[in-house]
């Protein structure tokens, strides 16, 4: 019995904007700033709600990054609000200096995330965010499961002191954490308890991390799934408590396998508790058009890849 | 546009000969401090030393004794050029936000006084990292905003090269202000003509400066950064002109090392630190009015 069945599918990017009404509304200092994708980043009711604490750049990115350091200055937490691509590679150097460096308390909120933003192509798909922002010193990185998790997510961003990367998704993806499971930055989620395999996943695929392991029993293998909803900074204690018992890990993510969460799952292992990992993740490649599943499917980032690669880790033990 | 030369009402001879003795002394500092550890950028510095010291001296609304972050109820300012820090370190310091002393530590390990401004080390009266060009105004508009939405009625000063006008981010930023209103900001561009490569007309012309920012929709002046008499009326006059629903912008004319002689006329002193030689021929241009550090 799937102890997390779907309870609806709403896209992750209306849980951002469900939360960040609902941040508004509990802390007056919360303001949004918007480049000219109110309606993709579901920005609106905000702003309608907020108008004076709502900012409307325009598409000038790394202008909305320098406004939102400044807003700060004045005791104000500023939430930005654009693509995934452009709040981190295009202005990557304006939340290195004038953001991450000048520790300043921005909300970098990023949609339309890794390939499953579908149709528009790798221009847009950007599979490279998490490495560049958990690069950075001070900088805080979460990547929510589903609608329910991120607006959680959004709410706990915003009582978080410090610059945060909030990285979601455009499609409609099944929601399945419930609504009232305690979600608490840098402590990962034990979704699914198990001895055979360890299997960390953040964002989309958490869900089919979840199949996967779902798929398995049949096999008699009980893998464990673990949401690593934040991945800086990362809950080494889960992780390493989590291998020590199964002795492998599988690792998934909607990310090139240099610089996410594999890698810095990796890193933990390597020189805490040397463990044979597998990686889904997108090898090291650009993405391209299509629909959510067949770029899934494609990438090799679907629940069967999971299954397999459980599969390869099991007999690297 | 204010005369050239002529006093302003308010401000007395014996005022002015007080602010130029404190410009001297703040331009021993800067030759010192950059001869000191035979790096960083004297040029800029001692061309905006008559603004930086008008400023923090007479102009701004500010309490270094009661410095936090926000800056509520006090005026702010941002370098946006961060490579002219000897003049800010020094400005910051004399007008005692931290101690003088300090001075002798920049660009040292374990210093606040990074090679660039940063709040990284803690240092007081710096409320942002810069350095790499282009993204002080739109930092300023930020926190013009901020008190605009916090009814709080000081104003937000910022300083940039005219060689950083060459990045896109400035015009990004330009359009925003005005867009937004942003009528609590006084923007000042130290216009020299000189970048590290050469003249600005030589790298990349900036073309019609003036109406440039007027296009972007701002409220323009000039002024002569080298004459205190002329930036104290300009900053006056740039005041006076905030709170009309447009953001006002100085273009102030400087000479790239006003103060040593031979620092002056050419884009060498940029970046370029004095030997012992060199020093003693600057120093002796500078009367030491407030002891150095």
């Amino acid at each position: 019995m799937n102890p997390y069945p779907k309870l609806d599918e709403k896209d992750t990017r209306s849980g951002f904007g469900a939360g960040l009404l609902e941040a508004g509304q509990r802390d007056p200092r919360v303001v949004a700033l918007c480049a000219d994708l109110t309606g993709s980043l579901k920005m609106d009711a905000f702003a309608k709600a907020f108008p004076e604490r709502f900012f409307q750049v325009g598409i000038a990115e790394a202008n909305m990054m320098g406004i939102a350091a400044g807003l700060t200055i004045g005791d104000r937490i500023p939430f930005t609000g654009t693509f995934a691509n452009f709040s981190t590679g295009r202005v990557y150097d304006q939340v290195r200096q004038s953001i991450a460096y000048a520790g300043k308390n921005v909300k970098i909120c990023a949609s339309h995330a890794g390939l499953t933003l579908g149709e528009d192509g790798a221009t847009h798909q950007i599979l490279e965010d998490i490495g560049l922002m958990r690069m950075l010193p001070g900088m805080t990185v979460v990547v929510p499961a589903d609608f329910n998790q991120t607006r959680q997510a959004t709410l706990a961003i915003a009582a978080h002191e410090g610059p945060v990367y909030l990285r979601f998704g455009r499609p409609k993806w099944p929601v399945f954490i419930p609504a009232d499971m305690p979600f608490e930055i840098g402590r990962a989620q034990v979704l699914v308890p198990g001895a055979d395999v360890s299997i960390f996943a953040c964002g989309h695929l958490v869900w089919n991390a979840l199949q996967a392991a779902q798929a398995m029993l049949g096999e008699g293998i009980r893998a464990e799934v673990i949401n690593v909803h934040t991945i800086k900074p990362l809950d080494t204690a889960a992780v390493l408590s989590s291998v020590e018992r199964t002795g492998c890990a599988v690792t998934c993510e909607e990310h090139n396998r240099h610089g996410g969460l594999g890698d810095a799952i990796a890193q933990v292992l390597a020189c805490h508790r040397p463990t044979p990992q597998e990686y889904v993740a997108v090898n090291d490649r650009f993405g391209e058009s299509g629909t959510p599943d067949q770029l899934l499917r494609k990438y090799g980032l679907d629940t069967p890849d999971i299954v397999a690669a459980v599969r390869r880790v099991r007999t690297r033990r | 546009m204010p005369a050239p030369n002529a006093a302003p009402s308010k401000v007395s001879r014996a005022s002015l000969d007080e602010l130029a003795r404190t410009c001297s002394q703040v331009r021993r500092d800067i030759v010192r401090m950059v001869h000191a550890v035979q790096s960083g950028h004297p040029g800029g510095s001692l061309g905006c030393t008559e603004f930086m010291v008008a400023l923090y001296f007479k102009v701004l609304r500010h309490d270094p004794t009661a410095w936090n972050m926000d800056g509520a109820g006090q005026d702010l300012f941002f370098l946006s050029n961060g490579h002219i820090s000897p003049v800010w370190y020094s400005v910051l310091a004399r007008s005692g936000y931290f101690p003088v002393k300090e001075l002798a530590t920049f660009r040292r390990l374990d210093s606040r006084l990074q090679g660039h401004p940063t709040t990284h080390e803690g240092l007081p009266g710096v409320r942002m990292a810069s350095g790499s060009l282009g993204q002080g105004l739109s930092v300023a508009i930020g926190a013009a905003l901020a008190k605009r939405l916090n009814k709080d009625p000081h104003l937000v000063y910022s300083l940039h090269g005219d060689g950083e006008l060459q990045e896109g981010q400035v015009w990004e930023a330009a359009m925003s202000a005005a867009a937004h209103k942003v009528d609590n900001l006084i923007a000042t561009v130290d216009w020299n003509g000189r970048q590290i490569d050469g003249d600005v007309d030589q790298v990349m012309p900036l073309g019609d400066l003036p109406a440039k920012w007027r296009a972007f929709g701002w409220d323009v002046l000039e002024m002569n950064g080298n004459d205190m008499a002329d930036v104290l009326l300009g900053l006056e006059e740039a005041r006076s002109r905030t709170g009309r629903g447009r953001p006002v912008a100085i273009l102030m004319r400087t000479e790239m090392g006003q103060g040593v002689d031979f620092m002056t006329g050419s884009h060498h002193w940029h970046g370029v630190a004095p030997n012992d030689e060199q020093l003693a021929r600057a120093l002796a241009q500078l009367p030491e009015t407030l002891g150095d550090y």
